[in-house]
């Protein structure tokens, strides 16, 4: 299944964030959207999410136009992952999971059994069965944005739109969200997230378009799209990606002083040399 | 759910044998076998079983069934456990179109229809401001659009009260908006309830989704509730059933906010759950405090002070026992 905009403009009512903006998503990739902040990442989603109507252009799941959908069939192809908070009551995990249950559910019925079996199983696929009666707002953020990934997971959803899954997470929390992230789009779901950490588009992402002030300014595979210039445009400043010994790559801010005219390759090329050990980095000069 | 059932049963029948004329649970139910084999009981105590306590005890129940199912939803619907069926200002408005009644010195049933008008039309207008302006609808706009029609309405109250009778009318008007239930009749119930239930039967039927809109805007939008139109429909079936039973009870405070809190205490926040135990739990315990209220002293003491008597404390009690106690 394919997720695709062309020549969208969005925004709210007369005022326009982002525009010409045309991508194509599809299931089991990671697709991710990089961008500093206030570049209309969140406005697009919220497009993508059918929530806010083009302002011109359009949003298709493969031929099917988003806008010609009703809000049902919209949310059991699409889900959202907010960024994880606090809802005002203190439902337990189960809960939670199992609003996402909600558009497979008749207008009048509540979740029955089978529901209650997708929920408690997209809390086993992401290793957090156990906390299924805890209370939801005494979860770490990490475990809560484990949560909500799961709810989406329950609704069975083709797509799954996360909104900066590991913002506001500590390091650990982050890396096992991305994790779980790349075991999802495994598993034959299109996740498309936003970030503002290139570090983590490299880590799980597979395709990605880069965002500023409302436009695309590139889009590709992560590999391709990702060299220092563009992450450098993108950012308005320099930056240095390097790849480690073992064929990962990082994004750091260009040495002050310094700045590498060809993107780190060759920071990196001397460092993969060196072994890639710390003391090897520090006894060379470049 | 069914302890709860079971506690409004044993409550009802304690309740039929307090108050003013002494009447014991096997006399009670003796005259209740009589009239079901349809000989229709004479002697005082039938009168005072058919003709006063049990219409009292229906319409205790009704309206304290109601202003909690309807204080829960709004719960849900504002994302808040601070918040009252008052919230919109269905209160301020029925007061007002109550207090009007009374000034206009109609019948009792005007003044009834005027309060459940005054009621509907606050919310009515509230929403209407709300969804005029930029941010449409949103939770915030629709409280402070709440808050200043009912100080408006409020204020149109105190004038009316300034330029009242002061010996024949404002005793009236201070009774009214206190709240009882002392001079309601089985007609007056019997004309509410029709409405009461037309508003209480989508909001059970859509219970699951009213739960859903406890979460964020855009979550429950993205989770396939058509956020705008369901939040319409529970402002406006949660209005219908307020404004029914204040038109007949006057304005009783605290039912709408203390009562889902102790049922979210029992049942958790599930809405599914909370809504049936929020209404059974408010039947119980406006039952109660109406049994104490005509059976206390030879006077009859106002609902809505006791209700306040018991509630504030009760508020506070847990405010004390810290945030995890609110949700």
């Amino acid at each position: 299944m394919h997720l695709s905009a062309s020549d969208l403009s969005v925004g709210y009512g007369r005022r326009q964030v982002a525009a010409g903006i045309s991508l194509s998503m599809a299931t089991g990739e990671v697709f991710c959207l990089l961008g500093p902040n206030g570049c209309g990442k969140t406005t697009l989603f919220r497009t993508l999410l059918g929530l806010v109507p083009p302002l011109a252009g359009s949003v298709r799941l493969d031929d099917d136009r988003l806008d010609r959908l009703s809000r049902r069939e919209i949310a059991r192809r699409i889900a959202y992952v907010p960024q994880s908070h606090t809802p005002a009551f203190a439902y337990s995990v189960e809960e939670v999971v199992l609003m996402g249950r909600t558009a497979h559910l008749g207008i009048f019925s509540r979740p029955g059994r089978a529901d209650r079996r997708h929920a408690l199983s997209a809390l086993e696929q992401l290793d957090i069965g156990h906390l299924a009666a805890t209370d939801y707002s005494l979860l770490s953020g990490g475990q809560r944005q484990l949560v909500l990934i799961a709810r989406a997971l329950a609704g069975e959803a083709a797509f799954v739109i996360m909104d900066e899954p590991t913002a506001g997470l500590d390091y650990g929390n982050q890396s096992l969200v991305l994790d779980r992230i790349r075991a999802l789009a495994a598993a034959g779901v299109g996740v498309v997230l936003s970030s503002h950490d290139p570090d983590h588009v490299l880590a799980v992402g597979d395709r990605v378009a880069l965002m500023r002030d409302g436009a695309i300014l590139r889009q590709g595979s992560v590999d391709e799209a990702m060299d220092a210039g563009s992450l450098g445009a993108v950012y308005g400043m320099a930056v240095d990606v390097i790849v480690l010994p073992d064929g990962r790559k990082v994004c750091l801010p260009a040495a002050a002083g310094g700045r590498l005219r060809d993107g780190g390759n060759r920071l990196a090329e001397g460092w993969r040399e060196a072994g890639g050990s710390k003391e090897g980095f520090k006894g060379r000069v470049y | 759910m069914l302890p709860l059932c079971a506690a409004l049963l044993v409550l009802a029948a304690w309740s039929l044998t307090v108050g003013a004329y002494p009447v014991t649970l096997e006399q009670a139910l003796a005259a209740l076998r009589e009239r079901l084999t349809g000989s229709p009981g004479a002697g005082t105590i039938d009168t005072v079983l058919f003709g006063i306590r049990l219409p009292r005890m229906a319409a205790a129940i009704t309206v304290g069934g109601c202003l909690a199912a309807a204080g829960a939803c709004y719960q849900a619907i504002f994302r808040n456990p601070l918040v009252s069926p008052d919230i919109l200002g269905v209160s301020a408005g029925a007061g007002m179109g109550a207090v009007l009644g009374i000034f206009l010195s109609l019948p009792a049933g005007g003044i009834q229809l005027l309060a459940f008008v005054g009621g509907m039309a606050t919310v009515g207008l509230v929403v209407g401001i709300a969804a005029s302006m930029r941010e449409r609808e949103s939770v915030l706009t629709l409280i402070l659009a709440g808050v200043v029609i009912g100080a408006l309405a409020g204020a149109c109250t105190s004038l009316l009260k300034m330029i009242a009778d002061p010996y024949d009318q404002l005793p009236a008007i201070t009774f009214w908006l206190l709240g009882s239930l002392s001079a309601v009749n089985a007609g007056d119930i019997l004309s509410i309830l029709p409405f009461a239930l037309l508003g209480l039967a989508p909001l059970i039927a859509l219970r699951w989704r009213i739960g859903v809109l406890s979460l964020d805007d855009d979550e429950a939008q993205a989770l396939g509730v058509p956020v705008r139109r369901t939040r319409l429909l529970v402002i406006g079936c949660a209005t219908l059933v307020t404004s029914s039973v204040v038109a007949i009870a006057g304005v009783i405070g605290w039912v709408g906010l203390v009562i889902p809190h102790i049922a979210r205490m029992m049942v958790g926040p599930s809405f599914a759950r909370l809504l049936p135990a929020s209404a059974i739990l408010g039947a119980a315990y406006l039952l109660l405090v109406d049994t104490a209220a005509r059976s206390i002293s030879g006077s009859e003491i106002p609902l809505g002070l006791l209700t306040a008597v018991v509630g504030a404390p009760f508020f506070l009690w847990l405010l004390a026992r810290g945030r995890r106690a609110w949700a």
